[in-house]
């Protein structure tokens, strides 16, 4: 029996959490399904679908603070803020592309439920940075808030940060509050030709160290290179960095990182326009997208420290053919495999081992997610701890069971 | 003192002779203190009208003694309070009569600086300062800069998760963290996080940043470093009504500016310090605006015009700009030391700390100047206008039976009138002692348990740190309770596909 609840507030979540509670059943919670395809492929009873809790509830450009139901879509967030020059700074990706989902149709409760960001992560913060204040329905079918509408406050235990990231396995969002910050006036982006990986890493570690106060940064191989438009009449690997602010400021910055980077090869640059698009299409790993020619590929998204981005790459390419693209200054590591049972998982998990940081399985089909880990597994006092965590929002299990790790 | 703490465990009490031997073993030396007067100043920390001698005092030097005193408190049913370096203003390593107090203050080393990576990894009683002192040649520094910053240790930073007057542009601890290796209740290590951005699973260094000391002891701790920018500039802007200079911060940032700090001080505060340190402060203006713009050369100049400019549109009476770092210092020194100066017109103050919504700010003053006449203290307002976090500061004689009573009303008052225009209790220094019996005006009871509850996750006995932050100690077991009703026709008007 597929029963599927759709709730218009608050109030209703709580019911359909106790109602599933009452009967003993598990609930899915999605929000326009984006993402659905994301975590261990699990079975549940029933469906929690929050898109019927949608609206902007408060918007204060003055305060940088803007109040939303968790089903209402990004886009709708995006539009108003950028009639007031401003935006959410941590850069969500859309998972539309890379996924074969719908594009643009993200809600704010799964884009905070997964903590995603994007390019300017390094600079910005991620999704949890941005996290203000919640209202939620506990696993034990109770709401509860945490958090508020201003930026400094200490009150409390941070609850924010931990929903951000948990996948729907602690409560159900119901209202969150983040923060907005102004849309820079323009931007521009320079790239380094034709590095290899172990190149670029230091191209990029050499602008992070600079005062060109650089907000992305990317390095593309030529492969993937050659599939976005802003780069494939280059017909090379580019290393790209991203400088956004009024134009004096970028116009100083861009002389300032020529200077330091013309030691390293061939310069060229991408204009506003191009910029924009570029790092958009960084941002939703355009190259390896659902509709491409790696789009059958199984897609790995690893976190690890800059160093160490090209030696886990590397690995992944000369072990498996994978194709990569790195950003984040070359800590984010985003690796299409050629497809296999396993995804690869003991390779790309012993490269990551040996590098520190943390890989997620984006990408494959049901039964590999059903037989893999796809998120990385914990060691034992951690998992311990992890599933007391979940039990203290979920005791029987009624959130989104066995979708971060089998049995939590 | 006005606050309950937990009643003494007369069991654990009796059998101290026996707890300190045992410490003993695993902290050989002078690192077990247990004799009254060695004890002594580990009485208080930052919020010194409360006191309390511990039952002793222990001072680890490495993870693996940590780990064995805690797990030694875990199995015994022994109550522990960690400390730093002790300049917490609310009480949160205020020591228990029948625990030990865990001093962090050995774990003082930096243990790695890596450039290319933009991290240091530090010991936790490594103070805020030393950590941007140490990369300072490399003309890098770590933001968060809480004004206790030459004294307070990272350690304590993460647990209170510290701001600073940079917050509104460079984000508080929790956003400059990125791992922690942390010993549990029970003296299980674990590790959270690394090099690397973001957690492969739940964000628990997220949660164990800003938990005062309540979920586990920090024994390493990566932080991010940042460039430090390449020039400031500071604009000295005043107005002869608060109202203006709240329409001044408001524009600044609707212009899309995010200034590296911006300061608000009200006209007491300005006296008194103008009196103190000759800053060269207006003295006719009821609001006084400092705007630091930090950045390349050419930004800070071209922000710094525009706000020049939106300051003449809010009738700023005084507009001064820096053009030179001296300068810039100068209209600095006088709020660096609003504190002390407050300190020489009164005999005691106290510092309360919450926030609010920016737009609030004059009806927030002017009802302040109510109570203030209600309970006959005056009081002087430093806030941080960038991130809307107040610091009033409340004039009070300690030796005046009563003032201390009414001070703290007083101030009690201003928080819940924070609360009820949309702000909170505690901004930056933590609920501690101080503000835990508040805390219901914030937070229903449901919202309390479900936090108590993740403590459980951590602390099955509730033995760290216990009394602080929560004004009712529950039992985990009776937390974790369900009341599941098992009636099966409920809720009828669901809407079901």
């Amino acid at each position: 029996m597929a029963d599927s609840f759709k709730p218009h507030d608050a109030a209703e979540v709580e019911a359909a959490i106790r109602s599933a509670l009452a009967d003993g059943k598990t609930l899915e919670l999605t929000g326009a399904g984006t993402k659905r395809s994301i975590g261990r492929a699990a079975q549940w009873d029933a469906t929690l679908d929050l898109a019927g809790l949608s609206g902007v509830t408060l918007y204060e450009p003055e305060e940088l603070v803007l109040s939303a139901r968790a089903g209402t879509r990004l886009a709708e967030i995006e539009a108003l803020t950028a009639a007031r020059h401003q935006e959410l700074a941590f850069e969500p990706m859309d998972y539309g592309p890379l996924l074969g989902t719908a594009s643009g149709a993200a809600t704010i409760g799964g884009v905070i439920a997964a903590n995603l960001s994007g390019p300017r992560r390094i600079k910005a913060g991620a999704a949890r940075d941005h996290f203000l204040g919640v209202s939620a329905v506990s696993g034990r079918g109770e709401t509860f808030k945490s958090g508020g509408r201003v930026v400094k406050n200490v009150t409390g235990y941070d609850l924010c940060k931990l929903l951000a990231g948990s996948w729907g396995t602690l409560a159900a969002i119901t209202d969150v509050t983040i923060k907005v910050l102004p849309q820079a006036e323009t931007e521009q982006t320079i790239l380094v030709l034709d590095q290899d990986d172990i190149a670029a890493r230091k191209v990029m570690a050499a602008a992070m160290g600079s005062y060109a106060d650089v907000s992305a940064a990317a390095h593309v191989p030529a492969a993937p290179a050659a599939r976005m438009a802003e780069t494939a009449p280059i017909r090379t690997a580019v290393t790209a960095l991203r400088l956004e602010g009024v134009a004096p400021s970028v116009a100083q910055r861009k002389s300032l990182l020529e200077a330091l980077l013309a030691p390293f090869g061939s310069l060229a640059s991408l204009n506003e326009v191009n910029s924009r698009a570029f790092w958009r299409g960084v941002r939703d790993v355009m190259p390896f997208a659902a509709a491409g020619p790696v789009g059958q590929h199984d897609v790995w998204r690893i976190s690890t420290a800059p160093s160490q981005g090209a030696t886990v790459g590397r690995t992944l390419a000369e072990k498996a053919g994978a194709e990569v693209l790195y950003d984040w200054a070359g800590g984010l590591v985003w690796a299409a495999l050629p497809a296999a049972d396993d995804a690869h998982a003991p390779l790309v998990r012993s490269a990551v081992a040996a590098s520190g940081g943390h890989a997620t399985l984006i990408r494959a089909p049901a039964a590999v997610r059903a037989a893999v880990a796809v998120f990385s597994p914990e060691p034992k006092p951690l998992a311990a701890l992890t599933k007391r965590v979940r039990q203290s929002f979920d005791p029987q299990g009624v959130l989104n069971p066995g979708r971060m790790w089998a049995g939590i | 003192m006005s606050i309950v703490m937990p009643p003494f465990d007369e069991a654990v009490l009796k059998r101290r002779g026996e707890i300190v031997a045992a410490l003993r073993r695993i902290v050989p030396g002078e690192g077990v203190i247990d004799s009254e007067a060695a004890m002594r100043p580990f009485e208080s920390d930052g919020l010194t009208a409360y006191r309390q001698l511990p039952m002793v005092v222990v001072l680890p030097e490495t993870t693996t003694q940590v780990a064995a005193v805690l797990g030694y408190c875990h199995r015994e049913g022994i109550k522990v309070v960690p400390r730093g370096a002790g300049t917490s203003l609310s009480g949160g390593a205020l020591p228990l009569g029948d625990g030990v107090l865990l001093g962090m203050a050995k774990f003082n080393r930096i243990r790695d600086i890596d450039y290319e990576n933009r991290v240091a990894v530090v010991e936790p009683g490594v103070t805020n300062l030393a950590v941007s002192k140490a990369v300072e040649h490399a003309g890098f520094y770590y933001a968060p800069d809480p004004s206790s910053q030459i004294a307070c240790t990272i350690g304590g930073n993460i647990a209170e998760n510290s701001g600073g007057v940079h917050c509104l542009k460079y984000g508080m601890t929790t956003n400059n963290v990125l791992g922690c290796e942390l010993v549990l209740m029970t003296g299980e290590i674990i590790r959270l996080g690394g090099k690397h951005l973001d957690s492969g699973g739940y964000d628990l260094m997220g949660i164990v940043t800003g938990s005062e000391g309540l979920l586990g002891l920090v024994t390493e701790i990566t932080v991010r470093i940042l460039k430090k920018p390449q020039t400031a500039r500071a604009a000295l802007l005043g107005f002869a009504a608060s109202e203006d200079g709240g329409e001044c911060v408001a524009k600044i940032i609707g212009a899309g500016i995010i200034p590296g700090g911006m300061e608000m001080m009200d006209r007491p505060a300005i006296a008194a310090t103008e009196e103190f340190v000759h800053a060269g402060y207006p003295l006719d203006v009821e609001a006084l605006l400092i705007v630091e713009l930090d950045g390349p050369q050419a930004e800070v100049d071209h922000l710094l015009e525009r706000v020049q400019e939106i300051a003449k549109s809010c009738r700023a009476v005084t507009c001064r700009l820096s053009n030179s770092e001296e300068e810039r210092l100068l209209f600095w020194a006088g709020r660096k030391a609003a504190f002390p100066a407050v300190g020489r017109i009164s005999p005691d103050y106290y510092c309360m700390d919450g926030t609010i919504p920016r737009a609030k700010l004059p009806l927030v003053l002017r009802r302040m100047q109510e109570l203030s006449a209600k309970y006959g203290l005056r009081c002087a307002n430093v806030f941080h206008a960038g991130d809307g976090n107040l610091h009033p500061l409340i004039l009070y004689d300690a030796n005046k039976p009563g003032e201390l009573d009414r001070a703290e009303q007083f101030g009690a008052d201003i928080l819940r009138l924070c609360v009820e225009v949309g702000g909170v209790l505690t901004g930056e220094h933590g609920v501690g002692v101080e503000k835990r019996d508040l805390m219901p005006v914030m937070f229903s009871e449901e919202d309390l348990n479900q936090q108590q509850r993740l403590k459980c996750a951590f602390d099955e006995k509730s033995l760290l740190n216990p009394g602080k932050v929560f004004p009712t100690l529950h039992r985990c077991a009776e937390l974790g309770r369900m009341h599941v009703h098992a009636g099966r026709v409920a809720f009828p008007d669901l809407p079901r596909f």
